[in-house]
C-alpha cells in the first residue's frame, strides 16, 4: 500500500503552483533491492491532463515535484496520480486555496 | 612585496571558500522547500487522534505542558517540569508517558521500536513530527523557573562540556569553537546563542542521508555514537539535560518546523 | 469526416478509456536504458539541440549529498511542450521528461539523485526544435553530522 502523499496548490501571480510530496523507495540498479520505482505522473486541473511526466530511478526517494499552471482560480481541482514500475498507483486531490 | 603576492594568493582562497559557503546554503534552502517531512507530519497527525492502547484512547488529552490536548506551541516550551511525573522532560519522553499512563501501554510496548528506518518509520518519529511542526514560528522559551528546571539546565550545561569516551571527546570538542567543520559540514558553537538558535530551531529534521525524519533523542544518540560513548539510555536525565541547556541557549528564535538536512 | 463517421471515432475512444492504473502508461524503456548521454537525447528525439540561454537551470553548484539534489528548469523558448532532464556522468543519463499541455507552463522543480560531479543537462522541446542548457553540479561527501 502506498505511503502518503500531500499535495499544495497555490496561486502565484499570473498561474497555479501544485507542490506535490509522494512517499515511495526509488530504488535504483545499484542497491540490493529490486527495482520500485514511480514511471508515470499525471496532473490534471479540473479533470483536465496538464503534465504527463515519464520519471525514473535517477528521482529522489520521496520524490518532491513543483508545476506551475497558465492562469487558475481558487477551488480549480487538481489533481495528481503516480503509477510505478511494479503497477501500484496512488493520487490525490486538492482544491487550489 | 612579498607580502602583497600572498595576499593575492590567499583572497581566491578565501572567495572560493565564501562561495562554496554560499553554495551549500543555496542547497540547503532548495531542499527546503518542499521537504518529505510534511509527510510526517501528516502520518502523525492521524496517529495523534488514533485511540490506542488497553484504554483505547488518543493523545488528544496528552498535556504537553500547555493543558491537555494542547499541541499548538507546546513544543517550543518543552523541556519542562511536569507536575504528575515530578521530572523535567522533553517531547519524547513526555510522549512515552502519554503511551503508558493515558494509554495504558505497557513501557515495554511503547519502547519497542523508538528508532524507525526509511522503509518504517517508527510511531514515535511520526508523533514529534506533527507536534515539533505544531510550534513553527513560536519562539524557543523552554523555562528554567522551577527549581528542578534550573538543575536540568545546570546539568546540561555540565554534560556539554563532561570529557569522556576512548576519544575523550565532549559536545564541545566539536561544537565548542568557532569557525571549525568536518569536511564541508559547518560546526555550529552549541554553547553560544547564536549557534544554538540556528541548529535547535531546524531539529528534528529529515535527513536526506537516511530518507528519514531523525528526532532529537535520535540525534543525540548518533552523536556520542560518533564521539565513541557508550550508548545513552532513551530520553535519560542526561539527554533531557543535554535538550534542556541547547533549548535554553536558543531561547527566543522562531521555531522553524522540522528540517530538512543532508 | 462527416457527423456518424465523427461519433463512431467518439464512441469508439470512450470504449478505449480505462483508469490510469489499468493502462500501461508510455514509458520511454530505451531512452531511460541509455547509458551515454548522446543516446539518451537520441532516444528523446532530441540528438543535436541548440544551445538556448532561454531555457534556464537553477540549482546549488555545491550538493552536499549526491542522492537528493534540488532543481528548478524554466524554459523562456515560446511554444515549449517538453523538458527532459539529463545528468550527464549518472549510469542511466535521463532522469526524467515532462510534457506540458493544457496551460501548464514549461517549469518544474524536482529532486534528482547525482552519482557524481556531472553536468547537468536541460532539453527543451519547442515548435518541433530541440533546446539545451547545461550546469555543472558539484557533490561533496558529507562529513558527520547535519
Amino acid at each position: 500500500m502506498a505511503g502518503p502523499m500531500k499535495m499544495r496548490a497555490t496561486l502565484g501571480s499570473g498561474y497555479t503552483d501544485v507542490r506535490v510530496l509522494m512517499t515511495h523507495p526509488m530504488t535504483t540498479a545499484q542497491s540490493n533491492q529490486p527495482l520500485h520505482f514511480i514511471q508515470n505522473i499525471t496532473v490534471k486541473q479540473n479533470g483536465k491532463a496538464v503534465v504527463e511526466a515519464q520519471i525514473s530511478q535517477a528521482i529522489s526517494r520521496n520524490p518532491v515535484f513543483t508545476f506551475r499552471i497558465k492562469g487558475g482560480a481558487k477551488g480549480d481541482k487538481i489533481e495528481v496520480s503516480w503509477l510505478d514500475n511494479k503497477g501500484e498507483t496512488s493520487s490525490i486531490e486538492a482544491a487550489v486555496a | 612585496m612579498r607580502g602583497l603576492f600572498f595576499l593575492l594568493l590567499a583572497l581566491p582562497l578565501c572567495a572560493a571558500a565564501q562561495d562554496a559557503k554560499k553554495e551549500i546554503e543555496k542547497y540547503q534552502q532548495m531542499l527546503g522547500e518542499g521537504s518529505p517531512a510534511e509527510l510526517w507530519e501528516l502520518e502523525g497527525e492521524a496517529l495523534w487522534k488514533k485511540p490506542q492502547g488497553p484504554k483505547n484512547v488518543s493523545f488528544e488529552k496528552c498535556d504537553l505542558g500547555l493543558g491537555a490536548g494542547k499541541v499548538a506551541g507546546a513544543y517550543a516550551r518543552l523541556p519542562r517540569y511536569f507536575k504528575d511525573t515530578d521530572k523535567v522532560q522533553d517531547l519524547e519522553s513526555r510522549l512515552l508517558t502519554c503511551m503508558t499512563d493515558l494509554q495504558g501501554r505497557s513501557l515495554k510496548d511503547a519502547t519497542a521500536r523508538l528508532f524507525g528506518n526509511a522503509d518504517r518509520p517508527s510511531e514515535m518519529e511520526y508523533l514529534v513530527s506533527y507536534v515539533v511542526g505544531q510550534s513553527r514560528g513560536h519562539k524557543m522559551a523552554a523555562p528554567v523557573s522551577h527549581p528542578k528546571e534550573r538543575a536540568s539546565y545546570e546539568l546540561g550545561k555540565k554534560v556539554f562540556f563532561y570529557r569522556a569516551g576512548s576519544w575523550d571527546f565532549s559536545c564541545a570538542s566539536c561544537h565548542g569553537e568557532a569557525d571549525k567543520r568536518i569536511r564541508m559540514q559547518d560546526l555550529p558553537v552549541l554553547s553560544d546563542p547564536a549557534g544554538a538558535q540556528k541548529a535547535y530551531t531546524t531539529w528534528p529534521a529529515y535527513r536526506v542521508s537516511n530518507s528519514q525524519l531523525k528526532t532529537m533523542q535520535w540525534r543525540i544518540n548518533d552523536c556520542y555514537r560518533q564521539m565513541r560513548f557508550p550508548e545513552p539510555e532513551f530520553a535519560s536525565e542526561a539527554t533531557i539535560a543535554l535538550t534542556h541547556y541547547l533549548a535554553v541557549t536558543a531561547k527566543g528564535a522562531p521555531y522553524r518546523g522540522p528540517g530538512t538536512k543532508r | 469526416m462527416n457527423n456518424l463517421r465523427r461519433n463512431l471515432v467518439a464512441a469508439a475512444a470512450l470504449l478505449l478509456l480505462k483508469p490510469f492504473a489499468a493502462l500501461a502508461a508510455a514509458w520511454n524503456k530505451d531512452a531511460f536504458g541509455a547509458k551515454t548521454p548522446q543516446d539518451a537525447l537520441k532516444g528523446i528525439g532530441a540528438g543535436n539541440p541548440a544551445a538556448s540561454t532561454d531555457l534556464v537551470i537553477e540549482a546549488p553548484q555545491i550538493a552536499e549529498n549526491g542522492a537528493v539534489v534540488p532543481i528548478e528548469i524554466s524554459s523562456a523558448i515560446a511554444g515549449t511542450t517538453a523538458i527532459a532532464v539529463i545528468i550527464e556522468k549518472n549510469p542511466f543519463p535521463l532522469a526524467a521528461q515532462f510534457d506540458f499541455q493544457n496551460g501548464a507552463l514549461p517549469y518544474v522543480k524536482l529532486n534528482v539523485k547525482m552519482n557524481e560531479t556531472s553536468d547537468v543537462r536541460a532539453v527543451a522541446i519547442a515548435g518541433g526544435r530541440q533546446y539545451t542548457a547545461t550546469k555543472e553540479i558539484k557533490v561533496t561527501i558529507g562529513g558527520c553530522g547535519g
